[in-house]
């Protein structure tokens, strides 16, 4: 089982991600149009750059916004719970032994303190944005099944990486448990709202080019839209 | 297919179909025959398919329901924060559900569609900032707009509206000949106080064309006179144009965007006879909205930019300021607690959140300006946005609605309300008059002009002898 999945399903999941999302953020940019949205993408291409590379950046640092500013626990939990779910499959020492091994490649790793740290932090954000969706009317009527499912899809290679960090238990089913659980996180990035991961890029490139070229970019203000 | 003779999938497009409409007071037949107005599933959801691109898809699928956006909206935080009022969900449960549904809608969804789509946002997309994912609402909720209005299900002042642009090319019953005379009448009203005042008609070439929102010429002409003393005593070189004067669009709040096209392309043609090297439109949001942020776009502008230069009233009125082409008398300073009313229209959409503050430093004696919060382009919807102040079917929504901008301005404890913005002035007169908490409101111009030195060669001769008359008693 654990050769199936470090083998040909490791491949197959990680082709599909890529793959998937090469194809939806090619759908995504040909599927804009300038008469239909009404931004002039093509005639001002400075200001859209601008606009979009503002509009990225501002937020993914923590309270870079107006919004994170005015929602701080939520944006702790926030970025709490992304800064781990990003950095920690990327920088995990054991990833990156993987990776050389699979693919030939690695690249900078997490000390495991650190990495201990912000495996924790995710999965305590998790939880807390679990709580705040169940407690919060303004969340819960937003919420459907599917939204629990991602939740959990999200959570599994976590707790299962813990698991067989402490070793509790079966180490090698806990093990064999994160690398498919992680997998299905994979396949599903392409195929579920998972596809943020990259799309958030995109929406906000996007949102960023409205308003750089439109909606007050012209006037030179800046404005952390 | 039941249609109704006055609710029906037909634009009006002639002045008689104005006129019957009109004639149904409070729309009652008008709704009545909504009821039981079919919806055509199948032009639905080719337009969809046809319009409907990755875009709006794309926040539709990605919007990860966390409810970030609930606090940014006025509606939700004055109807009790139900979440029934949370921008997501609002989206969600109508254009969500119908693309879900391809197309396959009925009457009943279509009813509680539009009532969310014109009583539950204001197209303020104050939402659209605070998301995340960069989701914007309200650009969602005027495509909506678009979709209901194809099948007919658009408030009755939101079609009667959209047809005055397809028949008068403005918002209101007013031909070119109407709009001349009421300009050329209100300046001669002021000629005497003002000598030498004109109003220059379809004048080619001119730095300025000026373009107004028709309501100015049917309720409001003082404002006319205001603009062409202002212009006058700033020794502008200014026209207006006897055809494409109308700078608003209720097209564009009824989402009739065939309308739209047509009533903005009046206005570049405008543009493109008379050669202006500007054009400035009066203090108002949408108008500005429409006709500069949007409108290239309708007319089909690779540019996305009008034929020339175009800016709003306070970008020009800054400008005289700054440049002295207007002074300001220190001793005729506002000396009371004031407060400024940013319209979304122009500056959390088009970015001119400096500019107000810039006149502000001119006309208001320091100490006496009071900020709102949030504000600039952060503030709140004036609550009467997007056409919400105009449908009576809604006025009991809207009322509500108001309760953010008045407590807004009750916190700022200011007596007199500046609104550069023809809707948000109305929402603040309506919230005066529905909650009465002692405010006055104004536009720029009435205020500007009482504060003006006026250059000695500009005033009325005999002003000048009673003046030395008044010296020689004196004496």
């Amino acid at each position: 089982m654990y050769t199936l999945l470090t083998g040909p399903f490791f491949y197959l999941s990680l082709g599909v991600c890529i793959i998937g999302m090469i194809v939806r953020f090619y759908r995504y940019f040909t599927g804009l149009s300038w008469q239909l949205d009404r931004v002039a993408y093509k005639a001002w291409p400075a200001m859209g750059f601008k606009g979009a590379v503002r509009s990225i950046y501002k937020w993914l640092i923590p309270y870079g916004t107006y919004s994170w500013r005015s929602q701080p626990v939520m944006a702790a939990a926030f970025f709490g719970f992304h800064i781990g779910a990003v950095c920690v499959p990327l920088f995990l020492t054991a990833h990156n032994i993987i990776l050389k091994e699979k693919l030939g490649i690695s690249w900078f790793t997490l000390s495991p303190s650190v990495a201990d740290v912000l495996t924790w932090t995710a999965v305590v954000s998790l939880f807390f944005l679990i709580l705040r969706r169940l407690v919060l009317p303004e969340v819960r009527i937003l919420t459907d099944k599917k939204d629990w499912g991602i939740l959990l899809i999200t959570l599994a290679p976590f707790i299962t990486g813990l698991l067989a960090r402490y070793q509790v238990g079966d180490y090698s089913f806990w093990l064999t448990a994160h690398v498919l659980t992680g997998e299905i996180v994979l396949l599903a990035i392409p195929f579920t709202k998972l596809s943020h991961v990259f799309l958030f890029f995109a929406s906000r490139a996007q949102l960023g080019m409205d308003f750089g070229i439109k909606r007050g970019g012209i006037r030179g203000t800046k404005m952390a839209w | 297919m039941p249609e109704g003779t006055l609710c029906n999938k037909k634009p009006v497009e002639t002045a008689e179909g104005i006129t019957t409409l009109l004639a149904d007071q409070s729309g009652k037949k008008y709704y009545e025959e909504m009821k039981k107005l079919e919806v055509d599933s199948d032009l639905l959801w080719k337009t969809i398919q046809n319009t409907c691109k990755s875009r709006i898809r794309t926040w539709l699928e990605i919007c990860a329901h966390c409810g970030m956006c609930a606090d940014s909206c006025f509606l939700y935080l004055v109807n009790g924060k139900d979440p029934k009022q949370v921008p997501a969900y609002k989206i969600q449960s109508t254009l969500g559900e119908i693309i879900k549904r391809k197309g396959k809608v009925d009457n009943a969804f279509m009813l509680h569609t539009m009532e969310v789509a014109w009583s539950q946002c204001t197209c303020c997309n104050r939402c659209g900032t605070y998301c995340p994912h960069g989701i914007d609402t309200g650009i969602m909720f005027g495509y909506l707009r678009g979709l209901c209005y194809q099948q007919g299900f658009v408030p009755w002042e939101m079609k009667i509206g959209a047809g005055m642009h397809r028949v008068y090319n403005a918002q209101m019953d007013i031909t070119s000949e109407d709009y001349v005379d009421t300009f050329q009448w209100m300046v001669e009203e002021s000629e005497e106080e003002y000598p030498g005042l004109e109003v220059p008609v379809d004048v080619e070439g001119a730095d300025i064309m000026y373009t107004v929102n028709a309501r100015e010429a049917k309720h409001y002409p003082e404002d006319l006179a205001e603009a062409a003393i202002l212009f006058h005593i700033a020794g502008e070189s200014w026209t207006i144009p006897s055809k494409g004067w109308e700078l608003t669009s209720l097209a564009m709040f009824a989402g009739d965007w065939a309308a739209c096209k047509m009533q903005v392309q009046s206005v570049y043609d405008a543009m493109d006879r008379l050669k202006p090297k500007r054009m400035v439109g009066t203090e108002c949001g949408h108008a500005h909205r429409a006709t500069v942020v949007e409108g290239p776009y309708w007319a089909g502008r690779p540019d996305g930019r009008p034929p020339v230069e175009s800016i709003h009233y306070i970008e020009w009125l800054a400008e005289a300021l700054r440049t002295g082409k207007l002074k300001i008398d220190p001793a005729k300073r506002i000396k009371e607690p004031c407060t400024l009313q940013d319209s979304c229209n122009y500056v959390r959409n088009h970015g001119l959140r400096e500019v107000a503050r810039e006149i502000i430093s001119y006309i208001v004696e320091p100490g006496y300006f009071i900020e709102m919060t949030p504000n600039k382009e952060h503030n709140f919807c004036c609550g009467g946005g997007g056409g919400f102040n105009g449908i009576g079917l809604f006025r009991k929504q809207r009322n509500v609605g108001l309760k953010c901008k008045r407590d807004q301005i009750l916190a700022t404890g200011a007596k007199l309300v500046i609104a550069p913005c023809h809707n948000c002035w109305d929402a603040i007169r309506d919230l005066e008059e529905e909650f009465e908490i002692g405010i006055r409101w104004s536009f720029l111009k009435p205020l500007i002009i009482k504060m003006l030195i006026v250059p000695e060669h500009l005033r009325p001769v005999d002003e000048d002898i009673e003046e030395d008359m008044d010296e020689d008693e004196e004496e």
